[in-house]
């Protein structure tokens, strides 16, 4: 029999329920920019980037140096993780035995399932090492690109192989009826035809790579200092959270807030851009 | 697909640098497909060559000493399943109040449906370590939580919830039509056809999304610094401190010297578990498979 109370309470309670998940969206916003408001109204936009130094504790708030931490560690593993990303996916697609395939799957599947911490835990204990032995002291921008590479990597892959796998069958047999060999229609065909979504892969990746905190934490060396070059420390903006916020006072802490506001703001124009990306490709065809 | 593709090369000169570029794409695909595989099993044999000696059942059931130096991880998994079982309570009847709403009471086009998506997106593109900020001004001092279990998992929740949302709506979209229109049919009231006919359906994908939701918790680190906190004594309420596991493999490894022995076996421990979370659901869905195949 139907029942017109109960199902506008039901239809009532669910609503209540989506609503939430836009309440904690809210919510995240409120109180990230509301714990920075302080320290944007005290110390100012400009001086995170004028002042002499990141010395919270002595009113100087230089956020630069993490911020190219930040911005170096993530472009460097995106550089290395793209290439073999698309390359494990066309390895899946086209060169692999059947047998292997499903198998190829799982591997990258448990791959993105490893924690970061553990990802972390690897570095400082086996990459770190290798590189002290190549060049002191180890723990550098290059170990960070390394870890992290690895970390988004499964992210590319898996949406790569998701792009290449829906390029339409006639192209295949298009290609295959004009004698292209396999490298041939892979680059001339396959890979123009996917490319929108191999894109929103690696924004999604960089995204991720933005965002990670334990694995560049444990392996960067977290020194606030420019780099000069691959085999110097730096400390990204998410490991400066994580290391500060626990002794921070209150205008510390507030700056802090920002430079989550910072992140969020970054993630946000990326995801931004990668689905204006995905626009153009789709009404190019 | 492969098998329609391996067009014959021929080694005439004009062909010769086709073959050359076939030959140089064939050894770089093979050899990145090498690598991955080899550092794969690189982290994987590090840690069980490491980590496989410290483990015991007295490791699994004792308390840690000298900050974890010696001693077992008993008070470090009660607190990780803690807050697991937290954030599970706070994720499962949100998730699936909002994946029904959104499946079967949204169209693409509707404009609330739409905002509850984009927030969605958003929130599942906000880095961890943001959430742990806002856990840490939300759940411990605005609401008075402090450093507990309980603010813990509640900050997982909130990252958690997407994921199990858009898997639980994939699962009931997957519910054919003729369902619906069954039910409709018979005058069943829309409470009826949820609970009794959508629901059950959709079992696979809410399983499906609570794993995933399971897994992410596990491995999460960054949220849980500032609100569940480092405490590692046996918690006696959700209200104490208390240290997950993947934080105890960061504090050996990082802020205890001498500690690597144990942030092996620990991490071995944390990877196990989420093979084990994994293993669970890869048998429950091919179940479901075979079962819905067989009537």
């Amino acid at each position: 029999m139907p029942h017109p109370g109960r199902d506008r309470a039901l239809l009532w309670t669910l609503r209540l329920f989506a609503v939430s998940s836009v309440a904690i969206v809210l919510l995240v916003v409120a109180f990230v920019s509301g714990e920075s408001a302080p320290a944007l109204a005290e110390v100012g936009p400009v001086r995170f980037f004028s002042d002499p130094s990141w010395h919270p504790a002595s009113g100087f708030f230089n956020m630069v140096p993490m911020l190219a931490g930040t911005v170096l560690v993530s472009a460097g593993a995106l550089l290395l993780a793209a290439p073999l990303g698309v390359l494990s996916a066309i390895f899946l697609q086209f060169y692999a035995p059947p047998a292997l395939r499903s198998y190829w799957r799982n591997l990258i599947g448990l791959l993105a399932g490893i924690p970061s911490v553990v990802y972390g835990f690897w570095g400082l204990v086996s990459l770190v090492p290798l590189i002290n032995r190549l060049h002191p002291p180890g723990q550098s921008l290059l170990a960070g690109i390394l870890v992290l590479a690895l970390m988004v990597l499964p992210t590319i892959a898996l949406l790569s192989d998701a792009a290449l796998e829906s390029v339409p069958a006639h192209y295949l047999r298009s290609a295959a009826a004009l004698g292209l060999s396999r490298w041939g229609t892979v680059s001339g065909v396959v890979l123009p035809a996917a490319r929108g979504g191999i894109l929103t892969g690696v924004a999604l990746a960089a995204a991720r790579a933005v965002g990670e905190t334990m694995a560049v934490l444990m392996v960067c060396g977290n020194v606030v200092r420019m780099p000069e070059g691959l085999f110097d420390p730096v400390r990204t903006l998410t490991a400066n959270i994580a290391l500060e916020m626990a002794y921070a006072g209150s205008a510390h802490r507030s700056a802090l807030f920002v430079s989550g506001l910072a992140l969020l703001a970054i993630v946000a124009l990326g995801a931004g851009f990668s689905e204006a990306a995905r626009r153009k490709v789709v009404a190019n065809g | 697909m492969a098998d329609a593709l391996t067009a014959p090369v021929a080694a005439t000169p004009a062909r010769a640098d086709g073959a050359l570029r076939e030959t140089a794409a064939l050894v770089a695909v093979w050899g990145t497909a090498a690598l991955i595989a080899g550092v794969f099993l690189w982290i994987l044999g590090e840690l069980v060559w490491n980590g496989v000696g410290a483990l015991s059942w007295e490791y699994l059931t004792s308390a840690p000493r000298e900050a974890g130096r010696a001693g077992g991880i008993a008070p470090i998994l009660v607190s990780t399943l803690a807050i697991l079982g937290v954030c599970l309570a706070a994720t499962v009847p949100i998730a699936f109040g909002s994946a029904v709403f959104l499946a079967e009471y949204t169209s693409d086009a509707g404009r609330f449906g739409r905002v509850v998506r984009t927030s969605l997106d958003v929130l599942a593109g906000v880095p961890s370590i943001v959430f742990g900020l806002f856990g840490n001004a939300f759940f411990c001092r605005t609401l008075g939580l402090g450093f507990s279990i309980l603010s813990g998992g509640l900050t997982l929740a909130c990252m958690a919830l997407p994921l199990v949302i858009r898997s639980t709506e994939e699962g009931l979209r997957a519910v054919p039509r003729e369902y619906r229109m069954g039910a409709a049919a018979l005058a069943l009231s829309r409470t009826t056809t949820l609970f009794r006919l959508l629901l059950p359906a959709a079992v696979p994908g809410l399983t499906a999304g609570l794993v995933l939701g399971i897994g992410r918790a596990l491995a999460e680190t960054a949220a849980l610094i500032f609100t569940s906190g480092y405490v590692d004594r046996m918690p006696s309420s959700l209200l104490d401190s208390g240290r997950a596991l993947s934080i105890h493999v960061y504090d050996l490894s990082m802020n205890v010297a001498g500690g690597d022995r144990n942030a092996y076996a620990s991490a071995l421990v944390l990877v196990g578990l989420l093979l084990l979370v994994n293993g669970v659901a890869g048998a429950l869905s091919a179940l479901w498979r075979r079962r819905l195949a067989a009537p």
